[in-house]
């Protein structure tokens, strides 16, 4: 889109941060690469790549300062279908390799693509020092709780007891809660979306681009091939209303078709209520904090499963934290002022020295 | 080998050793010696010596830590065989380092520790002082700890602060033998210790009271007058290897105009570097002390995408995690530094001790067909040009690259003349213009080198990544022409930087008997030996390979006019192998040590003189 086309949607808060933005909107067009698309028809990798393409002309930066970092399985793929600097990684390191891009380079906005065994498995270690860090960058995982491109094996997000094809008798692994990992490692944003809903995404990752410091959006994404229907107990129009719960800030957590059901703490833990039964009003359903800096509360909701609880979507933690980015550039430029050391020369003349005549 | 001296009956150049347990702060001793030593105008060579323990129990030979300096009026390759002087603050010093000392050397002993408990941990059954082992040396007992303590008394230290003083007692002791002033010792200690003046009292009576006893005891018949070096003109410091690197990768920035971004994981000995670099914020320097050697090069390699002058530094069980990563640089064409400060292996190995076993892991040590450029340095200075040089043809041949030094040269130091920034020559990385018709793999038809298009700059936007792509366009390919084709365009791209790389030299005849190989951070003692072997007369020449691959065009040249070729490397014959596998006419001769050690220059001129009869 060039110069006076369509004005950019206003219904998002600004975005304060020192990337360059955009001269003029861009649509969904200008993040459209040439490549073909090689994801499976009816692959859920589809909906997250139209979620991204409509939210990068919302965010506004300048086109040129996107970069798409990824690592090894079929989500990670996705730079190639975006028209963006992109990096296709190796296994596992693309939390590494963005670490670099941002440091390096802080005005770029990076995303980082990767799936459950790419940063779960291969890349665990990866994953939570980037979030220890706060580096400012975003992070989307697609979890589709399988090894897609390998064809079929158990992840790191499989459910116990998963039939998989190296687990043919049910895997006897506990699978790890991405969010549970996110927050023990300190991590300041970590929100969760499902393909079947792009609106929600595109609204989550608006709220991840927004986010100064690490932000984690998990993507329940439904592989069609290997572990199809993972989620359908989840993203089916008949369950959806009553199995998850969409989490906004400062709102009441209420779900449900009549939004009739609510969360209540208990003292203990979270409880499901419905209101007007056993004399439970609006005023005993939690609101929703995301950026209460305690991530007690948080990490409940990232937890919660179905059928106990509703699984939890939306920005479930959002809190303001230092970001490794800013702190090196304040800290070069502190010690830039205070140095006498210049340049080379005067690094290389500095200290002990004698002349030779 | 017969001892050079002077005219005057006072030798040309020597060696000293000290050495004591891992706290007495012989490191710190060795250096200020080095330091004195250089400024008044000799040239020098140092290396130290150390356990992997940090404190390892007090008195215990594993606990011993030494530092070998070699210093003279000559050009001063390397640190140094055997020791004139060897000090030895305890008995398990002495035990260690005995066999470092010339029969007939000079040996200080703080005779306060050689106590039967002492003696007994150090694993001596008598005390080699008095039982007449010693007979072949000159041997000096020194009651440091006691003098130390009677000098400082007045002061108010306890007594444990007061024994931390000895070490000065001994450097104090050498600078009068050696005709040293106290002055730079003295203004060390007043900066080290301005917060604590009373310590920095303490240390420099202790200092000037080793002084006095040496001059006192008649400990030599006069002092010793080593001839200043005759250095050409210019501005000097010392310098170790680590530092140097440091530098060079930071004086490749500036020449560039490329910000330098260094991701990396602590390892012995290569750590030096991370630490340096992190000084150095002031000059934009970005160091990333990584979670692991992985994500040390895979940020690196961010770094690079983004138009940084990428490094990641380590050692060999860090280069062996890395190898997947520099495949990634070697398929993206980006440039990268690999600084490889090599140490004994296999696995954990001896990691204090050096090596030159990387080089096959170097050389070979990825999968799928991924040359990439491999240079060594030569000595503790030279880790500044190499590492300039490293960076330089990496960026400017869009290559990863390895540049390896070792565990030696990286701690030693030598003097360093200093070079100015303008003298340098200009490195150009080859960067896209904005809106250019930018191709990824589209080349140089001379070089094959790619542009270089840095994120965030306008109509750029491309993608790469480990997958194969298509020649010019980058577009993920699995075509099997295509994949020939660009296996083929990479290996070339990297022989080609041959072409700029200058000619082989030797020194000596470029015809002879015996053309002597060495590459890395075997210089000094090779060339040391060389040269000794000609003087004698020997029809003995020498050949340094500073570029690994490409090798200089003229090789087979240089190797194909001798009747013999002796291979001298700190491994099991790597360097012959990968000579052999290029130019398999030439009778090769191999001499190998895997100690951890250094090659002395004696064995090397036994082992010349054994290869030439």
């Amino acid at each position: 889109m060039m110069p006076g086309g369509t004005p950019m949607s206003n219904e998002h808060p600004q975005i304060n941060n020192t990337i360059p933005k955009s001269p003029y909107p861009l649509t969904r067009e200008d993040f459209i690469s040439d490549q073909m698309v090689k994801w499976c028809p009816g692959c859920g990798d589809h909906a997250i790549l139209s979620a991204v393409s409509k939210v990068f002309p919302e965010i506004g930066y300048k086109k040129e300062n996107y970069v798409l970092v990824s690592g090894i399985g079929c989500s990670s793929r996705f730079p190639y279908y975006v028209n963006t600097y992109g990096f296709h990684g190796i296994h596992g390191r693309a939390m590494a390799i963005a670490s670099g891009v941002k440091i390096a380079n802080p005005s770029l906005s990076v995303w980082i693509i990767t799936g459950d065994g790419d940063s779960m498995a291969i890349g665990g270690n990866h994953f939570i020092h980037l979030i220890r860090r706060n580096i400012d960058v975003n992070l989307l995982l697609f979890n589709n709780q399988i090894y897609g491109l390998t064809k079929g094996q158990y992840s790191p997000t499989s459910p116990l007891g998963a039939i998989t094809k190296t687990s043919p008798y049910g895997t006897i692994e506990h699978p790890f809660t991405p969010g549970e990992l996110v927050l023990g490692a300190q991590g300041t944003f970590f929100a969760r979306g499902i393909d079947a809903q792009p609106k929600m995404l595109t609204e989550i990752m608006f709220e991840a681009a927004r986010h100064d410091g690490t932000s984690v959006v998990e993507v329940l994404q439904n592989c069609v091939i290997f572990n199809d229907g993972a989620y359908d107990h989840l993203a089916s129009r008949e369950y959806r209303d009553e199995r998850t719960i969409y989490l906004e800030q400062g709102k009441p957590m209420l779900f449900g078709a009549n939004k009739d059901k609510g969360l209540r703490w208990n003292g203990s833990g979270l409880e499901v209520i419905k209101l007007g039964e056993n004399g439970w009003g609006i005023n005993d359903v939690l609101v929703h904090d995301a950026t209460n800096p305690d991530p007690g509360l948080h990490l409940s909701l990232a937890k919660m499963n179905w059928p106990e609880l509703p699984v939890a979507f939306g920005v479930i933690r959002s809190v303001k934290a230092p970001t490794y980015d800013d702190l090196m550039e304040e800290q070069i430029q502190r010690i830039k002022a205070q140095s006498p050391i210049k340049c080379m020369d005067d690094l290389l003349n500095s200290g002990d020295t004698w002349e030779i005549e | 080998m017969e001892e050079k001296k002077t005219k005057h009956g006072q030798p040309e150049h020597v060696v000293i050793r000290f050495s004591g347990d891992s706290g007495d702060g012989m490191q710190l001793t060795g250096n200020l010696f080095s330091d004195t030593a250089a400024y008044t105008g000799h040239d020098l060579s140092t290396f130290p010596d150390f356990p992997a323990e940090i404190r390892a129990p007090q008195n215990t030979v594993a606990g011993v830590s030494g530092f070998q300096l070699h210093f003279g009026g000559t050009k001063i390759y390397n640190s140094g065989d055997l020791c004139d002087v060897l000090v030895a603050m305890n008995p398990a010093a002495l035990k260690t380092n005995l066999k470092w000392a010339k029969k007939g050397a000079t040996i200080i002993v703080d005779v306060d520790n050689f106590e039967p408990k002492a003696l007994e941990k150090a694993g001596y059954s008598s005390n080699p002082l008095e039982d007449g082992s010693l007979a072949a040396y000159r041997i000096v007992k020194a009651p440091m700890r006691m003098l130390a303590r009677e000098t400082v008394k007045d002061l108010g230290l306890d007594t444990k602060s007061a024994d931390r003083t000895k070490n000065m007692f001994a450097l104090g002791m050498l600078l009068y033998m050696f005709d040293k002033p106290l002055e730079h010792t003295y203004s060390y200690l007043d900066i080290k210790f301005s917060k604590k003046p009373i310590v920095a009292e303490a240390n420099k009576k202790v200092l000037k009271a080793g002084y006095d006893y040496a001059d006192t005891i008649e400990v030599l018949q006069s002092k010793i007058h080593i001839p200043q070096a005759k250095l050409p003109k210019g501005k000097y410091r010392n310098i170790t290897g680590n530092i140097a690197t440091a530098w060079g990768l930071m004086a490749a920035s500036e020449k560039s105009g490329r910000p330098l971004f260094l991701g990396s994981y602590p390892i012995t000995p290569a750590t030096e570097i991370l630490m340096e670099l992190a000084r150095h914020r002031s000059l934009g320097v970005k160091t990333f002390q990584a979670e692991d050697e992985i994500a040390g090069i895979t940020s690196s390699i961010g770094a690079a995408f983004t138009g940084s002058l990428a490094v990641t530094t380590t050692s060999g069980p860090g280069l062996s995690l890395k190898v997947e990563a520099m495949g990634l640089a070697v398929m993206t064409e980006l440039p990268l530094v690999v600084v490889d400060v090599q140490r004994a292996g296999p696995s954990t190995g001896m990691p204090t001790k050096s090596e030159q076993s990387d080089l096959n892991l170097a050389l070979f040590g990825r999968n799928g067909e991924a040359p990439m450029l491999i240079i060594a340095a030569a000595s503790p200075a030279d880790c500044f040009y190499a590492a300039f040089e490293t960076a330089k043809l990496s960026m400017e041949h869009m290559t990863p690259a390895i540049l390896l030094t070792d565990g030696y040269i990286g701690f030693g130091s030598e003097v360093f003349r200093i070079p100015r920034m303008a003298d340098l020559p200009e490195i150009k990385p080859p960067l896209a213009e904005p809106n250019s018709e930018y191709k990824p793999y589209r080349r140089d038809p001379e070089t094959l080198v790619r542009k270089w298009a840095l994120p965030g700059t306008d109509g750029l936007r491309h993608r790469i990544g480990g997958l194969e792509k298509t020649d010019i366009y980058g577009e993920v390919s699995t075509d099997p022409l295509n994949h020939e084709k660009m296996v083929k365009l990479r290996a070339e791209k990297v022989q080609r930087i041959a072409k700029v790389l200058p000619l082989q030299e030797v020194f000596g005849e470029t015809e002879d008997e015996l053309l002597v190989v060495s590459w890395g951070g075997t210089f000094g003692a090779v060339r040391n030996a060389v040269e000794e072997c000609r003087k004698e007369g020997l029809k003995v020449s020498h050949s340094h390979f500073r570029y690994i691959n490409p090798l200089p065009l003229n090789t087979r040249d240089v190797l194909s006019k001798f009747k013999k070729v002796l291979v001298c490397e700190l491994n099991n014959g790597q360097f012959v192998h990968y000579l052999r596998m290029n130019f398999p006419e030439i009778p090769y001769l191999q001499y190998n040590k895997i100690q951890g050690l250094p090659f002395t220059v004696s064995e090397l001129c036994e082992k010349i003189k054994e290869v030439i009869k």
